[in-house]
């Protein structure tokens, strides 16, 4: 079958096999590896990516579900040279070891920011909660989220909230 | 790598052309909602539909309401939508707890309360849950709509009436004065299907004391229709009181055949039946009394 979608801004239109799970199309089909493919049980969460305008696991999608809408990946969160304030946190707090569950990582926290600008660290948590981090780096990930938190949106008291920041 | 059978895709515009469809290709067809527990299922060739019908498009029954004094759920709402409902907390607190430990946030964002209930997987949360409001599923087919008691939907695991050409549209509970309900589930981690888990609704007499009615739903324990009317019958017209909770837990476990398996030993099961039955209908008697003219003495 034939289906068109919007990654990125850009639009693909390819001929695929109805069984075609969306990660594999990402991947496979549009060369962008950005997005990993983890447990293929939609346990991992290394493969989230966003489908419309919420993340999703995309082992557990297939690719003609996606026909006709919009999908955004790792490769579409910074903005030309400049990186999204969740990247930059994830660089300045070291919020990956091995880097496998990244991707995943700062869609699900892009998602997050967007809908609550000044999360807790509890629900940092919650938001990466079917994700896992194997290297077991969860307490740097809260903290590369906190940071992107802070910078991105000014608010009252905000800046002053993180006493380990060493940027501001 | 796990990959799903070969299988051809269509896409279903209203109810009706889903309808359509599910005629056209016959018992070999299966319907697409969220795709969180059929596309898992398909990569382990567990289901192997000759045809899917996508419904996702179908964003008509993607609704929490309620009309004419019940509570109506449209079978395409995504789980983060019920538990993002203020009404659907307000009037049965039980499907927040429920849907707060379902899955994780982002499967959350994509299963549908539909699709959870005809996937009738034995350790599934809602189907529980339902069981114990006394739900009613309403069934789309060609020649009409037809109703189910929602202890008459599951006719054994991952089978229920549903049959072939016909389409679950809408669940639906009655909203009755003097009523709580609480859900508690116990699971190894997040994302994990429950060891065990119980919900219960009471609902009060007048008097703030007797229970005029109370459900209970179990699931993953092998409790029949996910209820236990046994317990329920104890309950019904009696006092509710702390000793009558206990029993109840121990009559609704007395019931149970659960298995044992990697999640725990049929012993612990049966315990959790029991202790999960207690707490939830301690709770939802606390919220009933909360909520109207109940009067709960040390609740």
């Amino acid at each position: 079958m034939q289906i068109a979608v919007n990654v990125n801004g850009t639009e693909y239109s390819r001929t695929i096999e109805p069984r075609l799970l969306l990660i594999h199309f990402i991947r496979d089909d549009l060369g962008l590896t950005g997005s990993h493919w983890g447990c293929d049980t939609s346990n991992c969460g290394a493969c989230v990516i966003w489908l419309d305008e919420q993340p999703v696991k995309s082992c557990t999608v297939l690719a003609a579900m996606a026909d006709g809408h919009r999908v955004r990946t790792v490769e579409g969160l910074a903005r030309g040279a400049e990186l999204d304030p969740v990247q930059e946190g994830f660089a300045r707090r070291h919020g990956l070891q091995c880097g496998f569950c990244t991707p995943g990582m700062m869609l699900t926290a892009r998602w997050l920011l967007d809908r609550n600008p000044d999360p807790t660290d509890d629900e940092i948590r919650e938001a990466i909660s079917g994700q896992i981090c194997r290297c077991t780096g969860y307490e740097n990930i809260v903290r590369s989220v906190r940071w992107a938190a802070l910078h991105e949106t000014p608010g009252p008291g905000k800046a002053d909230r993180d006493p380990t920041d060493d940027v501001a | 790598m796990q990959v799903p059978a070969y299988v051809e895709y269509e896409r279903a515009s209203s109810v009706d052309h889903a309808l359509a469809l599910l005629a056209r290709f016959g018992p070999e067809a299966r319907v697409l909602a969220g795709g969180h527990s059929l596309i898992p299922m398909m990569k382990l060739r567990l289901v192997q539909p000759e045809t899917l019908i996508d419904i996702n498009g179908l964003t008509d029954l993607a609704y929490v309401d309620v009309t004419d004094g019940e509570l109506r759920i449209g079978a395409m709402t995504r789980h983060a939508q019920l538990l993002d409902s203020t009404v659907a907390g307000q009037h049965f607190a039980i499907l927040h707890d429920a849907e707060r430990v379902i899955a994780d946030p982002i499967v959350r964002l994509w299963g549908t309360v539909g699709g959870s209930l005809c996937q009738a997987d034995p350790s599934e949360d809602l189907s529980a849950a339902f069981a114990a409001l006394k739900a009613t599923m309403v069934i789309r087919n060609l020649e009409g709509t037809r109703t189910v008691r929602a202890r008459d939907f599951h006719t054994g695991p991952y089978e229920t009436v549903v049959a072939p050409g016909e389409l679950l549209t809408e669940i639906k509970i009655s909203i009755t004065a003097g009523g709580g309900s609480a859900y508690q589930k116990v699971g190894r981690r997040v994302g994990d299907w429950p060891v065990g888990a119980a919900g219960a609704a009471i609902w009060l007499e007048r008097d703030g004391t007797t229970i005029a009615d109370a459900g209970i739903g179990l699931t993953a324990v092998g409790a029949e229709h996910f209820s236990a009317a046994e317990a329920e019958e104890f309950l019904r017209g009696e006092p509710a009181t702390e000793e009558r909770f206990a029993t109840a837990g121990r009559i609704a476990a007395g019931h149970c055949r659960p298995v044992s398996d990697q999640r725990g030993p049929a012993h612990y099961k049966r315990h959790l039946a029991g202790e999960l039955t207690r707490r939830a209908l301690r709770t939802a008697l606390t919220r009933a009394a909360r909520a109207g003219r109940a009067t709960v003495q040390g609740a």
